[in-house]
């Protein structure tokens, strides 16, 4: 695993706070202009061009069963290498990239959601708050979502 | 020598260079890897390809050489000997003396006058000895090869190699990406131009617009090509073919100026020479054939190629004899790919597809053309590499068409964009007939809540896009817009909400999150830098049910009606009673009949005829679905519909075989009532959908009901005065697979019982002398017999007993066996004396 930087980047959603390895972000962007996906999984919020390559972007807070993001919140698109190609998370907040210790992170609790604990790696407590790692592989795929 | 010429050496010299590169690394490893049989193939292929191709362009002794080698490898891929180190110096060999020759075409055009027959000479050998062990290979031809060739052997084909440049489809890709961006980029300072008067910004931003246009176009070029550049080269190969082999054939072209992707074009080249080869070998029929079975002596092979449903379809057709899926059959067991009971299990067209087979070819010799068994799996393998799929139609005698569907990943298509429920959608021009405003008296009417349109006489099925999508409907507005769409050979309507520009798209991928859906066939992005979807017509066409759906047999679907619909492709059409055309796949018939009326007998108040040995039932069709008793009147003779259903025939009694027709579904529309499955357009003219469920069900109650559930039949003991009733019964018991013994009396009854275990006991009534119930008591008082079920049977009134089994029911008789056979099967515990309703 490339966690040896240590480095990550950090969103927000709801009130739950996401760390990536920072190398598997492309970029991160504002709102973008969406196009629904009619029959797609429920999770796919739509396409977005990012400069000719069509996008597919997954709305968040859905994948994790949370109740939708209050209009007139725009979701913020951490766009994350993925396969050759990328995939766009929506997710609330954008937040800092953070500094971590690979050795401190924390196996999640059992009792966590299942909807949550099935895609993230592990736990780091950090001295305000809990930041969950996301296991990118297992968040955007979809035939694991749709079972969820 | 001609352009034409000099352009298909260059290629062929390019494309060999690159092969033996490749070969040298392979045979390496191959010695490493004796047993490597992916490794062999493909070293196998690449003589064969070299061989194909020179043979065309003539070069004889290039020919000669690669042609023993081939000999050579394809005993080694096929197991036959041992791969020696020895035997790989000489293939070593002789891939350097192909270099040779290459080398003396490049240089001249011409293949030298070396002859190479030593090395000849020794493949031969080599080929012959099986595994014996082969002396030393000696450079013989090294020594013989003239000095103003051999200079050239170590920069080996460097003017040519030099003046192209091989660039990696990824690199365009990117290319294709900047410019996209550059477009957009564009487009907005286009914009900012024309909100202020600057003129230097002007001419600036005009220029820009010119250059961006430029490059755009330019790097399109790159990755497209029409696939006439393939095709060009393919009537030389015909017609050296037809030559080789004595045949006149001519090549029909349509489509040529169908674009292609590059990469693409690079993947069917080979394909394409492969399948016209075949088609001019195996296919079209030697001049002396074709006059005496009555056809043109020209044979004709037609290519085609279109765009459809985001797919590119190139079609190869010849008109000749067809291929004969009985002895595809019987070569697949001969050569050890099948057993003789699979080759039976297979469906026509898995039949065909047994070409696709590696090491299946049905040539007994092995000519220099094809026959070796190499062709149609490469092509296969080539044509699925790029996500395409391969099929292959045939008529016995009339010829045979192979048809590979390409998908599009990265191509310019004319595209209309339409509106529904409030999103933007594009669907491929090529699948678009026509847009119909329906207002005023044109309006969409219903058949039993399914919507259709009259267009020129004929039936269209109409969907609503917003439905298929699941978009939010708008309400029925006074006037609709439908767009007339054909996929494969269906057409049908849909319903938009509003209806664009036609323009030029791009088409790119979907991610791999939605490549599930069968209703898009990609995406692309619209000028205003939105993303829209490309709707895929045939999967637009399945999903709402308006097309017949090939593939989902294929998705294992358990929809009874998929069944039938699925093998649409031929179908048997005949008229039974009021029902002038009805249609069945010819799958499920095995076979047409005609018997004497004196033939057929009633037995059990069925129809029924002596048919190869066993006693046939036949189902009076017309009354069947007419819903009337069966006492029809039969023609003489009657023909008849075997159809076949497990180990079981049934015939289907019709007044009138009409026609076979052949992949003529035009538009079908679902029906209600009992025995049909709906209604389609076959041919010109209408045809229903026999439901053979239905029908065989509602004549033949027991067809279905025991089938599979005793894995014993069981034995019953019928006991009844009559001889008449006992043969009528035991007719259906016989036919059902059961034992019967028979009794006429209470004393030869009792006398069955102890000889041997009964499971079931069917007792008439009025069994002589003294009526069921003495031998029900009977078998009550001996304890060994409490397990066997008992049925009374009754003659109807005569005996009073109203809620017995009537005698002649003989359909009910025969349901009763089955479930009380099933219950003894699953060894259900029930009472020991049954009378399926009250007792004596």
């Amino acid at each position: 695993m490339t966690t040896e930087a240590g480095q990550f980047a950090t969103f927000v959603v709801s009130d739950l706070s996401f760390a990536v390895d920072v190398l598997r972000v492309q970029e991160v962007l504002q709102p973008q202009p969406m196009t629904r996906v009619p029959l797609a999984c429920g999770v796919i919020e739509g396409l977005i061009n990012l400069r000719g390559q069509i996008v597919t972007a997954i709305d968040m807070r859905r994948r994790l069963g949370l109740p939708p993001r209050g209009s007139g919140r725009p979701s913020m698109n951490m766009v994350i290498r993925y396969e050759d190609a990328a995939v766009s998370l929506l997710v609330d907040e954008i937040g800092d990239v953070l500094q971590l210790n690979p050795e401190a992170l924390d196996e999640p609790p059992v009792n966590l959601d299942s909807a949550v604990r099935n895609i993230i790696r592990g736990i780091y407590k950090l001295p305000d708050r809990l930041l969950l790692v996301l296991d990118i592989e297992r968040a955007v795929d979809l035939a694991q979502a749709m079972a969820a | 020598m001609e352009e034409q010429d000099l352009e298909v050496i260059h290629e062929f010299l390019v494309e060999s260079y690159e092969n033996l590169a490749k070969l040298d690394q392979e045979l390496v490893a191959l010695e490493s890897r004796p047993n490597d049989k992916s490794l062999l193939a493909g070293i196998f292929r690449t003589f064969h390809t070299i061989k194909g191709t020179c043979g065309f362009l003539g070069f004889a002794t290039l020919e000669k050489v690669t042609h023993q080698a081939e000999n050579l490898l394809s005993q080694l891929r096929d197991g036959q000997r041992e791969l020696t180190s020895s035997l790989v110096t000489l293939i070593l060999e002789t891939v350097d003396s192909v270099r040779r020759i290459l080398s003396a075409i490049e240089a001249g055009g011409a293949e030298g006058g070396e002859t190479f027959e030593p090395l000849i000479e020794k493949l031969r050998a080599a080929a012959q000895k099986g595994n014996e062990p082969l002396p030393p290979a000696a450079p013989a031809a090294a020594q013989t090869c003239p000095e103003n060739v051999s200079d050239e052997d170590g920069p080996k084909s460097g003017s040519i190699s030099d003046s192209n440049v091989r660039v990696g489809v990824e690199v365009l890709d990117k290319l294709m990406d900047l410019v996209g961006e550059l477009v957009l980029a564009r487009n907005q300072i286009l914009q900012y131009n024309s909100e202020r008067e600057e003129p230097v910004l002007n001419a600036t931003s005009q220029r820009l617009n010119l250059i961006t246009s430029e490059l755009q176009s330019g790097v399109m070029k790159t990755r497209m090509q029409p696939i006439g550049v393939v095709w060009n080269k393919l009537p030389r190969v015909v017609r050296d073919t037809a030559v080789a082999l004595g045949k006149q054939i001519r090549v029909e072209m349509d489509g040529a100026e169908t674009e292609l992707d590059r990469t693409i074009i690079e993947a069917i080249k080979d394909p394409l020479v492969h399948l016209v080869r075949n088609a001019c070998d195996h296919g079209i029929e030697r001049p002396e054939v074709r006059v005496r079975v009555g056809k043109a002596v020209q044979g004709t092979l037609s290519l085609r190629a279109y765009h459809e449903g985001g797919q590119v379809n190139i079609e190869i057709a010849d008109d000749g004899a067809g291929i004969d899926a009985a002895r595809l059959r019987q070569k697949a067991v001969d050569k050890g790919l099948l057993r003789p009971e699979e080759s039976g299990r297979l469906s026509e067209k898995e039949a065909l597809h047994l070409i696709f087979r590696p090491g299946f070819s049905t040539v007994e010799a092995v000519t220099n053309i094809s026959g070796r068994g190499v062709g149609m799996d490469v092509v296969k393998s080539h044509i699925e590499k790029v996500g395409g799929a391969v099929d292959v139609v045939s008529q016995p005698g009339k010829g045979c068409a192979i048809r590979l569907k390409i998908p599009l990943t990265l191509a310019i298509i004319p595209g209309l964009v339409v509106g529904s429920g409030g999103e933007r959608f594009v669907i491929p021009q090529v699948s678009l007939l026509e847009l119909i405003r329906l207002e005023g008296d044109r309006r969409l009417e219903n058949v039993n809540g399914t919507p259709v349109c009259r267009r020129r006489g004929s039936l269209l099925p109409v969907a609503s896009l917003s439905d298929v999508l699941g978009l939010a409907g708008t309400a029925p507005a006074e006037a609709v817009n439908m767009v007339v769409l054909q996929a494969e050979d269906q057409q049908f309507g849909l319903l938009v909400d509003a209806i664009g520009d036609s323009q030029e798209i791009v088409v790119k991928p979907l991610g791999k999150q939605l490549k599930g859906l069968s209703v898009y066939a990609g995406a692309t992005i619209m000028g205003d830098g939105r993303v829209a979807l490309i709707l895929d017509v045939r999967g637009i066409g399945q999903c709402s049910g308006v097309l017949a759906d090939s593939r989902q047999q294929a998705r294992g679907s358990r929809e009874p009606q998929s069944r039938v619909e699925s093998e649409r492709r031929r179908l048997l059409l005949f008229r039974a009673g009021s029902f002038e055309r009805l249609a069945l796949p010819l799958s499920v018939v095995s076979r047409l009949e005609e018997f004497p009326r004196s033939s057929i007998e009633k037995a059990g108040g069925r129809h029924v005829v002596q048919y190869r040995g066993e006693i046939l039932r036949l189902v009076p069709l017309g009354a069947v679905l007419e819903g009337t008793r069966p006492d029809i009147e039969i023609a003489d003779p009657a023909p008849v519909v075997v159809v076949k259903d497990g180990a079981r025939s049934v015939g289907l009694l019709v007044d009138e075989i009409l026609d076979v027709a052949e992949e003529a579904v035009i538009a079908r529309q679902k029906t209600t009532r009992k025995g049909l499955l709906g209604s389609a357009v076959v041919g010109t003219q209408v045809a229903d959908f026999l439901d053979l469920n239905f029908v065989i069900r509602a004549a033949v109650e027991d067809w279905f009901d025991d089938v599979g559930k005793t894995p014993t039949p069981a034995r019953i003991l019928l006991a009844e005065g009559s001889g008449f009733s006992r043969g009528l019964i035991r007719g259906g018991l016989d036919m059902a697979g059961y034992t019967v013994l028979e009794a006429s009396n209470f004393e030869e009854a009792l006398r069955r019982l102890e000889e041997q275990p009964v499971d079931i006991a069917l007792v008439a009534a009025d069994l002589p002398p003294h009526g069921a119930s003495a031998l029900l008591d009977a078998v009550g008082a001996r304890t060994e017999w409490h397990a066997i079920r008992v049925l009374t049977l009754a003659a109807g009134s005569e005996t009073g007993l109203p809620d017995g089994l009537a005698k002649f029911d003989g359909d009910g008789v025969l349901k009763s066996v089955a479930s009380l056979a099933a219950a003894i099967a699953c060894d259900f515990q029930t009472p020991q004396h049954t009378t399926t309703g009250g007792r004596p």
